[in-house]
């Protein structure tokens, strides 16, 4: 299956990859909307890292494994892996216990404190590639064919 | 071939999952004793609380069983098994043949002999989902609640019944609550929370006898004297090992069932997974009971995979938990509390106030456990360089920072992990 991978060194921290995930899992999917507007903002379901003042940086998120650590985590059953390979909560069944959080080697999974829930990355099923990766400049995120443990 | 899977809980679920991967036509057979399908177990204190519905029980999607194609058995018993002639007895009297068995059926909580409790009426256990419906069908005429036991089950079942509004006093023998899972600190910041939710925690002590006429209950006794006035009673001390249907068939058990790395017990053929099972230590590879749901899963994963005939090897338990208790989140994984602190290093921050603290334990430059209370974010980054067992010795300054991240290690790490040319693509 298809996943977003990370090329560090073309990575400028500019953070537009939250920018577009946060945009299209907002309501309107309209950026000045969903950050000035909107009530409720989603959290960004990548996680742009940055050290020694800017230097590095890169963007991180979910890996979508094929065994995902998350999933045998979850005690709802909330986090199931679909047929295309897509790890995804359901957030309706989520208990917000935090057992994603904890078995994720990755860091890829939020807590939304203020709905009490889990947050990853579900590759954008409305779009053809993920918003992270088509709001990226430098072409720091690639969306490409790759196996993953 | 005939899979027969007894038990229905995570560790048969991964079991299920692994078969199927492997083998896509064999038949499966799943016995339960309880009559629920598939359910989040740990979520039976969210029910007891009324923060969730029964619908929300379900663990798995409602097309599992038949898209797996599964032959469900539930509330259904198994009284035997018959490692020569590969049978397993049903309390019902009939029999069925199985080429490869597991045994995935949990633990049965342990209640001990104490003085005045037989006969009484209000007597709970609290692990399975028909345990929390007993006490909620009684909950509107409980006052006040004594839970013997301050591990994860009794102060789960103290969470439930807190939102329900009963005092409730929990009594545990160790000098704190948690002590399987938390050093003292940690312990002491849970504690001080619960009393701050007017929930008494009393440690080293216990209850030497249960008060009260014919059925009704009035009280407890606790070893030191005092008298704890209550009328109902939870007992949470712990579970053991529901093998006792074992009896006969040479399967090996310990303080557990005995398995190798397969899990596989001392029969060939007959598999056993999860809280029932005694399966090698992540660290020190001596076998050992690990009753943590992730746990469970991988271990009827390795166990269904290595039943089809596919390879996988167990890596070893590693102990993990993630508790939230009124409000304030921990996660604690591997050794947090080492019995020979001379052999580790750790570190730690507190903040006791605002209910803040973190400890890493490393052991030749090795993490080895990590403890988080408050902030737990991004906790599995911890996990996964345990598990590993990476040199933290470049990072190590960095470990207890609050946006500890993947910045802080090694690029080559970070490209393995994230970059299209590492072991990933």
């Amino acid at each position: 299956m298809k996943r977003i991978y990370t090329i560090e060194d073309a990575c400028i921290g500019c953070h537009l990859c939250e920018v577009g995930c946060i945009t299209e899992h907002s309501q309107s999917k309209d950026p000045v909307r969903a950050f000035l507007h909107e009530q409720v903002r989603p959290l960004s379901r990548c996680t742009v890292e940055e050290g020694d003042g800017g230097v590095i940086s890169l963007s991180t998120t979910c890996r979508h494994c094929d065994e995902p650590d998350c999933l045998r985590a979850c005690i709802s059953g909330a986090i199931q892996k679909n047929d295309a390979g897509v790890v995804r909560i359901d957030t309706e069944q989520c208990v917000g216990c935090w057992s994603c959080v904890m078995a994720c080697p990755y860091g890829a999974v939020q807590r939304n404190l203020a709905k009490k829930k889990a947050n990853k990355c579900d590759l954008c099923p409305d779009r053809k590639s993920p918003a992270c990766v088509d709001a990226c400049p430098n072409r720091a995120l690639v969306y490409k064919e790759g196996s993953q443990k | 071939m005939n899979y027969v899977i007894i038990g229905n809980s995570v560790a048969a679920v991964g079991a299920i999952r692994g078969i199927r991967r492997v083998d896509e036509k064999g038949n499966i057979t799943v016995i339960s004793r309880e009559r629920h399908i598939a359910y989040g177990r740990p979520l039976i204190s969210y029910l007891l609380g009324g923060l969730i519905t029964e619908k929300r029980m379900a663990y798995l999607p409602e097309d599992f069983y038949e898209k797996n194609r599964v032959n469900l058995l539930l509330d259904a018993e198994v009284v035997g098994v018959d490692s020569a002639r590969k049978q397993v007895k049903l309390a019902a009297g009939d029999s069925i043949g199985f080429d490869k068995l597991l045994v995935a059926t949990g633990g049965d909580p342990f209640v001990p002999p104490i003085e005045g409790l037989a006969g009484k009426e209000r007597i709970f256990t609290f692990t399975t989902w028909d345990d929390a419906e007993k006490l909620k069908a009684i909950a509107a005429d409980v006052e006040r609640v004594v839970v013997i036991g301050g591990g994860l089950i009794g102060l789960k079942a103290a969470e439930g019944l807190h939102l329900l509004d009963k005092k409730i006093t929990i009594v545990e023998l160790a000098d704190r609550i948690l002590s399987a899972a938390f050093d003292r600190p940690a312990g002491r910041v849970v504690a001080k929370k619960m009393k701050a939710n007017g929930i008494d925690v009393i440690t080293e002590d216990t209850v030497v006898r249960i008060e009260g006429d014919g059925a009704r209950i009035s009280g407890v006794t606790l070893k030191s004297g005092d008298y704890i006035p209550c009328d109902t009673v939870v007992v949470a001390i712990g579970v053991r090992p529901a093998a006792g249907f074992l009896k006969g068939s040479k399967v090996d058990v310990n303080r557990g069932i005995v398995v190798n790395d397969s899990m596989e017990t001392s029969v060939k053929g007959i598999y056993a997974a999860g809280d029932v099972t005694e399966a090698s230590d992540f660290f020190s590879g001596q076998k050992n009971p690990m009753p943590i749901w992730p746990d469970a899963y991988i271990q009827g994963d390795v166990a269904g995979t290595a039943m089809a005939g596919g390879e996988k090897a167990y890596v070893g338990g590693l102990a993990m938990n993630s508790i939230e208790l009124f409000k304030v989140s921990t996660i604690s994984m591997g050794i947090t509390n080492p019995v020979e602190p001379k052999e580790y290093e750790i570190v730690t921050y507190q903040d006791l106030e605002n209910y803040q603290y973190r400890k890493i334990v490393l052991q030749d430059s090795r993490l080895v456990g990590a403890v988080l209370v408050g902030q737990v974010d991004r906790a599995g980054i911890f996990s996964g360089l345990i598990r590993e067992k990476v040199d933290v010795t470049p990072f190590k300054e960095h470990l207890l920072a609050p946006d500890f991240g993947f910045i802080h290690l090694t690029k080559e790490i970070r490209n393995t992990l994230f970059a299209p040319y590492g072991k990933v693509a």
